[in-house]
């Protein structure tokens, strides 16, 4: 009997045991594997790959980065001494417009004249700039020069300002816009709700009365089972409006809106654990505070408070943490437009947003599904960063070196 | 001078002092004691009004604290608990360094006289005997303390604020004997600057602590006598047995 027991136990033991290492490892490869993806970006061609770009042999030119690319086929950039090369304006050449000089004839029945066509092209215009698959570079390749291939830089993806992942032929990385406008939405939002919240937690936990307590607290918990998508469409349908017609703007799809929802969406969460916190403090501190004479006021904040500080600066690590991946709320009330906000009143487009909407849309394993993944990795190293200030913050107060 | 009249009080329906009527005198030391739920440690509790923490509780009858009775309307409760200090059963310091915790009284006060806090803190934590130990540390959290020395910590804080009367409330029953026997050693020098009133488990203790002793049972005050009379010859049966050990 005794011997079945010890088995059983050893048994669950085991399973347990395996059942934590099997979720610690599946976590980690999470994570690994999202750093491989995004990393994996700085090793694409900043040109879509099978493609090239090539100039007349006479072009001193000998590389462009690719917001060069950007702007020279944009008509941005209209002659090369503006690129660093001789005063000639330049021409640009797309591979398609090989069939509208050419006749299918022309070009043979399988294509066999086709590479040779192209070079016939670029030999005759000292100022071209053509972008073709590089399978159909002629086997001849004088008077031709194919740009080296330049690769994606870490300086570009973070110092740019472009968020352009489906330009042709050099999409643009720049994340500048999607990070700031992720610490825009979540700044101000935490800004709203961390008052609001701590207000609300203070009021619940000491002033209210036992009634009203009872009704309120379950109230607020069930907010914070809303699903997202709820409170974003609230937020579409209502606040957009209002902040629009409120503040004469052209739109009301802007951060404030985001910030509003997220404060709002934020709440629940900071209220419930603040307030959990400070009724935790023991009677004995209170009654300690209130025996020396200190009156309600007093003795909450400067005993009550001080004592749940690690409680409540988890509330603010959930809240922003909450703010800061929240996706679907965010992407359809600030409007997603990929530039630097200037004011609050502006749309901006936020991290989790961009991931959400481009990922469908960006083919598995080129540079635009790398850079999304890449952008997974920082809003990850954003949220390490704040839990590891949290923990900071907590661990150099009295309460925590004590016990 | 301390006064009960007539005490009675509730927690809701439970009637849990029944009809006490008691005088302590300044500079004295008045131990209660008695079985647990006896009522002791409510009727100490009146005297700063820490009962009115605890939600449906009703009081009648009178608590004069020098003539005053300090469950009138126009009494300020916070004036009224910086008058009368309390130490817990539990030491309960502050999440905050030993400086602090002393000087919380007097900054609850709106004092910011650095010179005189710095001054204030010493005295006390002499008067509690405690300086000693910690002057070297006082920047330290208070919870690096042993238990014992957390106690005369709460003590030293009880001080600062310049009470006439301090309420304990078992204070040793959490700590070993050599802290005890130094509390014990504390409120004898207490007593000729303050009014002290003692709830204790221990009967040793009160005999050898306290001028006076209450005996509690069953939310009564069943005798209350001059220590040496109660412990050598008490009046009641019931106090008989009770210090004998009968019950307990």
């Amino acid at each position: 009997m005794k011997l079945i027991k010890r088995c059983i136990e050893r048994i669950v033991e085991t399973i347990l045991t395996a059942g934590g290492m099997i979720t610690s490892v599946i976590i980690l490869l999470i994570v690994i594997f999202l750093f491989k993806e995004g990393f994996g970006l700085f090793n694409s061609p900043s040109v879509e790959k099978g493609y090239s770009l090539c100039v007349n042999t006479e072009n001193p030119i000998e590389k462009l980065n690719p917001f060069q690319i950007k702007e020279i086929f944009d008509y941005e950039i209209d002659n090369w001494k503006n690129v660093g090369g001789n005063d000639e304006e330049i021409i640009l050449f797309r591979f398609e417009e090989l069939f509208y000089r050419y006749s299918d004839e022309e070009l043979g029945e399988n294509d066999e004249f086709l590479s040779q066509k192209l070079g016939e092209i670029i030999r005759a215009t000292p100022g071209i700039i053509a972008y073709l698959p590089t399978e159909y570079l002629s086997s001849d390749c004088s008077g031709i020069k194919v740009l080296p291939e330049a690769k994606i830089s870490v300086g570009d993806f973070f110092g740019r300002k472009e968020w352009i992942p489906t330009a042709i032929p050099a999409p643009q990385f720049g994340v500048l816009p999607l990070i700031l406008g992720t610490l825009w939405v979540s700044i101000f939002a935490i800004a709203i709700a961390l008052p609001l919240g701590l207000g609300v937690a203070i009021y619940l936990s000491e002033l209210a009365g036992e009634k009203m307590r009872k009704i309120l607290k379950p109230t607020i918990e069930l907010l914070a089972g809303i699903p997202s998508v709820v409170y974003g469409f609230f937020g579409l349908v209502v606040l957009v409006p209002l902040i629009q017609k409120l503040f004469h703007l052209p739109v009301g799809e802007t951060a404030f809106a985001g910030s509003l929802i997220l404060a709002i969406m934020a709440l629940p969460t900071i209220i419930t654990v603040a307030e959990d916190a400070m009724q935790n403090t023991p009677r004995a501190m209170r009654e300690a505070g209130l025996a020396l004479g200190a009156n309600h006021w007093q003795t909450i904040y400067k005993v009550i408070i001080p004592y749940s500080v690690s409680g409540i600066s988890a509330a603010v690590v959930l809240g922003i943490g909450r703010a800061i991946g929240e996706t679907m709320a965010v992407l359809m009330v600030t409007g997603n437009a990929a530039v630097i906000p200037h004011t609050i009143f502006e749309p901006v487009r936020t991290i989790p947003a961009t991931i959400a909407a481009e990922l469908g849309e960006a083919p598995s394993g080129g540079a635009h599904y790398q850079a999304l993944f890449m952008l997974g990795c920082i809003l990850f190293l954003m949220t390490i960063l704040i839990s590891i200030a949290a923990e900071v913050i907590s661990k150099n107060h009295p309460q925590r070196k004590g016990i | 001078m301390i006064e009960a009249k007539n005490v009675d009080f509730y927690y809701g329906d439970f009637h849990a002092l029944k009809g006490i009527s008691m005088k302590i005198e300044n500079n004295t030391v008045t131990a209660f004691i008695g079985p647990s739920g006896c009522g002791k440690s409510t009727f100490l509790r009146l005297f700063n009004r820490m009962n009115d923490l605890i939600p449906d509780t009703r009081l009648t009858g009178e608590c004069l604290i020098n003539g005053q009775n300090i469950y009138d309307k126009a009494v300020d409760v916070t004036e009224l608990r910086k008058n009368v200090g309390m130490v817990f059963q539990k030491p309960n310091p502050f999440p905050k360094t030993i400086f602090e915790n002393i000087a919380f009284g007097l900054r609850v006060e709106g004092i910011n006289d650095k010179n005189f806090i710095q001054q204030q803190v010493e005295e006390s934590l002499k008067s509690a005997a405690l300086w000693e130990e910690v002057k070297d540390k006082l920047k330290k959290s208070a919870f690096e303390l042993s238990g014992g020395q957390q106690q005369r910590l709460c003590i030293a804080r009880a001080l600062a604020i310049k009470p006439d009367i301090i309420l304990m409330d078992e204070p040793a029953s959490a700590l070993d004997p050599i802290s005890t026997s130094k509390i014990e050693d504390l409120i004898h020098g207490l007593k000729e600057n303050y009014t002290i009133v003692i709830v204790t488990h221990n009967m040793q203790q009160a005999a050898r602590v306290s001028d006076k002793t209450g005996f509690f049972m069953l939310g009564k005050l069943v005798e209350y006598n001059d220590t040496k009379k109660m412990f050598l010859s008490p009046e009641k049966e019931e106090t008989q047995n009770y210090i004998t050990g009968r019950f307990g």
